[in-house]
């Protein structure tokens, strides 16, 4: 990636991080930690890497990107509007009456959305099934699979991750938005997952451990993917709450309250 | 009754397996009890469409909901507890509530599970799975039933859940079986009772209904092998005896009579009596056993169905 590329796309995400806390804020309370963690990560994939078109959502050969983290929806929804999956005043409907964005993934309700999330542990699996089949029908597919530190508790996410390490799935792009906080505090007082990338290892993953919010480095890690010959595991160290400053400096940001006020200072927009 | 040649997992490995030469979409997914099901046919024409995915039942379900957002129609397997209970939050989420086309096949439903026991033996899988919203639930009763409904089951666009018994069941239908999913068949008239069973309960209703015959009784017989959608029509003419019995190999709360009052109750009112099992766990045994055991004997069809008549107005 070269130098404007990655300017261009750090302007991409501190724009999607914006729409984030203005959805969010909007409707007053939600999921933001884990919205800002990921989103430099999915800007890289949606933004200069994955083959997808807006225009026919649906397309046979195109890449998957799962939210398996089902609960960072918002931060899709900031992504798929931006690239005109639907029009951008659906963000402003987030889990209102009736809206097509619930906080939660729902791939029959949004445009865009690969497949259904919320109970944590199953986009993993799903993500695994895309890949098989991607196989099985020679489709050049990359299924891209985003999970939480917190969600690797469940042992849902181990049965898939054998499976994935056992056959050897290269089309699979594994995320671990590795934040290291949970809905009730730290990862590591609750129910630690470290080491990961020790755990990812043995389960026979190509592992690459790097810095979430370093552009570079994601668009470095997924280049380093495609060919591993192994199902691919890239942790990303991230910071819960990134990018958005109330949330950066809270005890915990899993899901909080958030005012006109704070949305509009932070993200500096004062009209409308 | 004669009991079949065929066992109804070799029948529905076979049709598979026919069914897949002409579609790519058929895939077969099972946790580790292929020889179980009688699908190595199935791996052997298809080696690329077989999937033993190990034992993982919840990480199946999840693989094959993942497979059919890709265009495939996956058929899952495993033991009927382990493919409803085991894996339920996965089935209710990836495949039902994320409206995907998976086929859930749970073999071995109530005392068939014999020797394996109490951990075994589900008497409430249907309960669960009709607990589901849209997810068609369907128990076979013979080998010839079973190639029947096999087209429809890949037809239809929604989930469904197949409660299979495995082995040679009483042979109740041949060819000339005109099989529909959701559509109740009638297999004798009668005027004083209905009785409305499934699966292995088949056969003891027409014994049932033969004793009850000698005594005077005129019981009519319906198969109700799709639990859901139930045919809220064979429900309704059933009520016109005047009082009906439910049949099932299953816990009777949630189960067939359940959902056979559930319609009863808004549409028709009559005497229902449930044979099934009443709040019971499982345990070792023969089905001839069991059968004793839990209740569910044509003794036990034949004075149900007395009660009922005699709760008639």
């Amino acid at each position: 990636m070269d130098v404007s590329q990655s300017q261009s796309l750090a302007v991409k995400a501190r724009q999607l991080r914006d729409d984030v806390i203005q959805t969010i804020g909007t409707f007053g309370v939600g999921h933001i930690g884990g919205a800002m963690s990921v989103m430099d990560a999915l800007t890289v994939i949606y933004y200069s890497k994955a083959n997808i078109d807006p225009k026919n959502p649906r397309k046979q050969d195109r890449d998957r990107i799962v939210m398996s983290k089902g609960h960072a929806g918002p931060a899709m929804y900031a992504v798929l509007a931006d690239l005109g999956y639907f029009p951008k005043e659906w963000l402003s409907t987030l889990n209102k009456n009736g809206t097509n964005l619930p906080s939660h993934c729902d791939m029959n309700k949004t445009p865009g959305i690969d497949m259904t999330a919320g109970s944590l542990g199953q986009g993993l699996s799903a993500a695994v099934g895309m890949a098989m089949a991607a196989k099985l029908d020679k489709n050049p597919a990359t299924i891209y699979c985003f999970i939480g530190d917190g969600e690797a508790q469940e042992g849902q996410i181990w049965e898939a991750s054998m499976l994935a390490g056992s056959r050897k799935l290269d089309n699979l792009i594994v995320l671990l938005d590795y934040n290291k906080m949970q809905l009730d505090g730290k990862v590591s007082d609750i129910n630690d997952i470290y080491p990961v990338v020790d755990k990812w290892k043995a389960f026979g993953f190509f592992v690459q451990d790097i810095d979430g919010h370093d552009l570079d480095a994601i668009s470095a890690a997924i280049d380093n993917a495609k060919g591993s010959g192994k199902a691919n595991m890239i942790i990303l160290n991230t910071v819960k709450g990134k990018g958005a400053s109330f949330a950066e400096s809270a005890a915990n940001c899993h899901s909080m309250t958030i005012t006109e006020d704070m949305w509009r200072k932070e993200t500096g927009r004062f009209e409308g | 009754m004669t009991t079949d040649e065929r066992e109804i997992r070799q029948a529905l490995a076979k049709a598979l397996t026919e069914l897949a030469d002409k579609d790519e979409r058929i895939v077969v997914l099972d946790a580790d009890l292929m020889s179980c099901h009688a699908t190595k046919c199935f791996k052997e024409a298809h080696p690329d469409r077989f999937f033993n995915v190990g034992i993982a039942e919840q990480n199946m379900i999840g693989v094959a909901a993942g497979m059919a957002t890709m265009g495939k129609i996956p058929f899952a397997y495993s033991f009927a507890p382990f493919a409803t209970r085991r894996c339920y939050d996965q089935i209710f989420i990836s495949v039902a509530y994320s409206g995907l086309n998976v086929k859930i096949i749970g073999s071995e439903p109530g005392v068939a599970a014999e020797a394996n026991g109490g951990t075994h033996m589900p008497f409430e899988d249907m309960a669960i799975m009709r607990a589901i919203p849209k997810m068609i639930c369907f128990e076979p009763t013979d080998a010839t039933m079973m190639e029947k409904a096999l087209p429809q089951i890949v037809d239809s666009k929604s989930a469904v859940y197949v409660r299979m018994f495995r082995k040679k069941a009483a042979k109740v239908y041949d060819e000339t079986l005109d099989f529909k999913l959701g559509k109740a068949i009638e297999l004798k008239e009668g005027n004083d009772v209905t009785l409305i069973a499934s699966g292995i309960m088949v056969e003891r209703a027409l014994d049932a209904a033969e004793l009850l015959a000698s005594e005077g009784i005129s019981a009519a017989v319906v198969n109700m092998h799709t639990w859901k959608p139930i045919d809220v029509e064979a429900v309704k003419k059933a009520a016109k005896t005047g009082a009906i019995v439910t049949c099932e190999n299953h816990n009777i709360y949630g189960g067939l009579g359940s959902a056979v009052a559930e319609v009863a109750s808004r549409e028709c009112p009559v005497p229902i009596q449930m044979v099934g099992i009443n709040d019971e766990f499982g345990q070792v045994g023969k089905n001839a056993y069991l059968s004793e055991v839990y209740h569910i004997t044509t003794a036990d069809v034949v004075s149900a169905a007395k009660k009922a008549v005699s709760m008639k107005k």
